[in-house]
């Protein structure tokens, strides 16, 4: 038998104290950095993962190919890859593919291969159907249909890279520190109850959505089988893929704002909702009606990400840790404290926002912030 | 066990140094004779001070990682910037003075000690502490807390000042499962916001002997007139039953 022990509990200890760790910076005036801050304060908190999953997405990571959908895929053999590109070639223009460079990083081992596709939308593209939901069609289409490839990023001038390590080791794999975006996030992944598995690290992505999380989403199933009708199929075993696609139903297809898609994934308890003024109440009891199978149930906190917009939300009793910090035009969202102060130490502000309230910085606007709902605030 | 005697003020540049390591080094210290330790640089090593029960006075530049003082045992340490989550887990004995906010479950399980936040803390603060004749632990928090403070409170006292809102407490779910104990709270709550185990009344003499204790102490750390807290209106939360399981598992 192997001695996984050996390699989860180096010293030992009666007891294993781990979690997922997740971390958000968003320059919200537009501007693009690099990867090292954040590579910096995720590897802070090395400890709360165990090194079967780490992952980061980017955006305004593709500049010269920006009007081009720009997948990411992994692939198990190369007869995997070889049926994905020629379907890609039928599908799509494929206007530039190459392997994704990486270069020797001791801790990953066994990594499939990593390939990145530009397209363009072609003519086999139905009338009527919009770009982005024949994307996402061909997407569904390979992952569950060909075997041993998976597109794991789907989006335009963005990006998700990951694997299983801890997320320093994946930000080495593929060179991350070499690349700019005016908005990054990552993951360091604690399995809980599904494979370290190259397809199951963090972050899970449809078109330009990409979701970090740290938690159980225990209302995975009745989630995944709402979103099928949908034409989205799970399949990364993970329960976190489900947030996704359900950002992307809620926000892209039915046109909801944040704020509001926010109360369907962390719907207000009754009681509170009680207590609102009618119209609002008319409100989050229509919601919890109408999306009542895309409530998250169990603790979660999640950082949630689209071009321009940058979202932190926890469920509703704030079973898992979210701390904001801002800093002039940079807004950072994190597990941890440390790890933002680590990259900033000076920052103009810093709290802990209430359960279910989101967290929304925006290339559009301000950084969005409901003073009411600002506890435990830093002088 | 060395004999040598260290300088009694010591400070360390904890950058890079990893907890075990930091926490160690702690332990060395405070068993050969240094009694002042300033930690600079602080980014999130967790434990500090864990299981330490020597006299030894913990000064931290940054931001300590979490269960700060994890049963630590004596030793007094004091913050210049926030803590994270489950500051005090545990706790037997010593001091923590925070000068900032505190994350979720601060003094959770804690069976002694102090805790003093200057600003306010996250959820569940309090849960599950106890206390067992002189062992009383007691956490007062300057501003105010989120849901669930004092979720299954068993002992100790919580004493939330309401500085920096106004005098409004937002938690819900406050006290719930709650059994021994006491919350002191300057402002005022609705009776939604409480657990069906919680009840609330005005604070009694002793109640408030010791109200004016902890805020004078409060007040000194922080440089706050003490005078200046005490004028407002204090209510007293304290569980209806002690036992409310008893019948349950012990008919």
């Amino acid at each position: 038998m192997k001695d996984l022990d050996r390699i989860q509990n180096p010293y030992r200890d009666d007891k294993v104290i781990d979690a997922c760790s997740i971390f958000g910076m968003m320059d919200t005036s537009g501007k693009r950095f690099s990867g090292k801050d954040i590579i910096r304060a995720i590897a802070n908190m090395h400890d709360r993962g165990n090194g079967l999953g780490g992952g980061f997405a980017v955006y305004g990571l593709y500049p010269d190919y920006a009007d081009r959908y720009a997948f990411h895929i992994m692939y198990l053999t190369k007869k995997g890859q070889e049926e994905v590109e020629s379907l890609l070639r039928k599908k799509f223009h494929l206007i530039h593919q190459e392997e994704i460079p990486t270069q020797p990083t001791p801790a990953i081992t066994d990594p499939p291969a990593v390939w990145r596709y530009f397209l363009e939308i072609n003519e086999l593209k139905p009338e009527g159907k919009s770009d982005d939901d024949y994307v996402v069609e061909q997407v569904m289409n390979i992952n569950t249909q060909l075997q041993d490839a998976f597109v794991f990023s789907s989006g335009k001038n963005m990006g998700a890279f990951k694997g299983v390590g801890y997320p320093e080791d994946i930000a080495e794999y593929f060179c991350l520190e070499q690349y700019e975006g005016y908005l990054w996030t990552a993951h360091g992944r604690f399995p809980t109850n599904s494979p370290g598995w190259w397809g199951g690290a963090h972050p899970f992505c449809i078109l330009d959505w990409t979701v970090v999380h740290n938690g159980e989403i225990s209302s995975y199933g009745i989630n995944r089988r709402y979103l099928e009708q949908y034409g989205y199929h799970c399949t990364m075993q993970t329960d976190t893929e489900v947030v996704a696609y359900a950002v992307d139903l809620l926000i892209r297809k039915h046109n909801l704002p944040v704020e509001i898609a926010a109360r369907v994934l962390a719907a207000p308890l009754w009681s509170d909702i009680e207590r609102r003024p009618p119209a609002e109440q008319e409100l989050l009891r229509t919601l919890r009606q109408v999306y009542g199978s895309l409530l998250l149930n169990g603790p979660f906190t999640v950082i949630i990400a689209h071009h321009g917009e940058m979202i932190g939300l926890t469920d509703r009793i704030r079973l898992r840790p979210l701390t904001v910090g801002t800093k002039g035009s940079m807004l950072y969202l994190s597990s941890e404290e440390s790890a933002i102060r680590l990259v900033c130490p000076d920052l103009d502000d810093a709290w802990i926002p209430a359960g279910g309230e989101p967290i929304i910085g925006s290339l559009q606007a301000p950084i969005k912030v409901d003073v009411e709902e600002m506890v435990a605030h830093a002088h | 066990m060395a004999t040598q005697v260290n300088e009694p003020k010591i400070s360390i540049d904890a950058s890079g140094l990893y907890y075990r390591e930091l926490n160690e080094r702690l332990k060395e210290l405070a068993n050969n004779g240094t009694r002042q330790v300033e930690l600079h640089n602080v980014y999130g090593q967790r434990y500090i001070g864990t299981s330490l029960n020597a006299p030894l006075e913990i000064e931290i530049h940054g931001t300590p990682g979490n269960d700060l003082g994890a049963f630590m045992d004596g030793p007094r340490i004091t913050v210049y910037g926030n803590a994270q989550d489950g500051c005090g887990n545990t706790m037997n004995d010593g001091e923590i003075i925070v000068h900032g906010h505190a994350g979720d479950i601060i003094g959770l399980s804690a069976r002694g000690g102090r805790i003093f936040v200057r600003d306010s803390v996250g959820y569940r603060a309090g849960i599950h502490m106890k206390e067992y004749q002189e062992k009383k632990p007691t956490v007062v928090i300057g501003g105010t807390a989120q849901d669930f403070l004092g979720e299954y409170m068993a002992g100790g006292v919580l004493v939330l000042l309401g500085l920096n809102g106004g005098g409004e407490h937002r938690a819900n779910f406050i006290g719930t499962g709650m059994h021994g104990g006491a919350v002191y709270l300057k402002g005022n709550v609705e009776k939604y916001q409480l657990g069906r185990e919680v009840g609330m009344a005005r604070p009694s003499e002793d109640d408030w002997q010791l109200i004016k204790k902890l805020v004078v102490e409060f007040a000194g750390h922080f440089k706050y007139n003490a005078d200046e807290i005490l004028k407002g209106e204090f209510i007293k939360l304290f569980p209806l039953y002690l036992r409310p399981y008893g019948r349950i598992y012990a008919p």
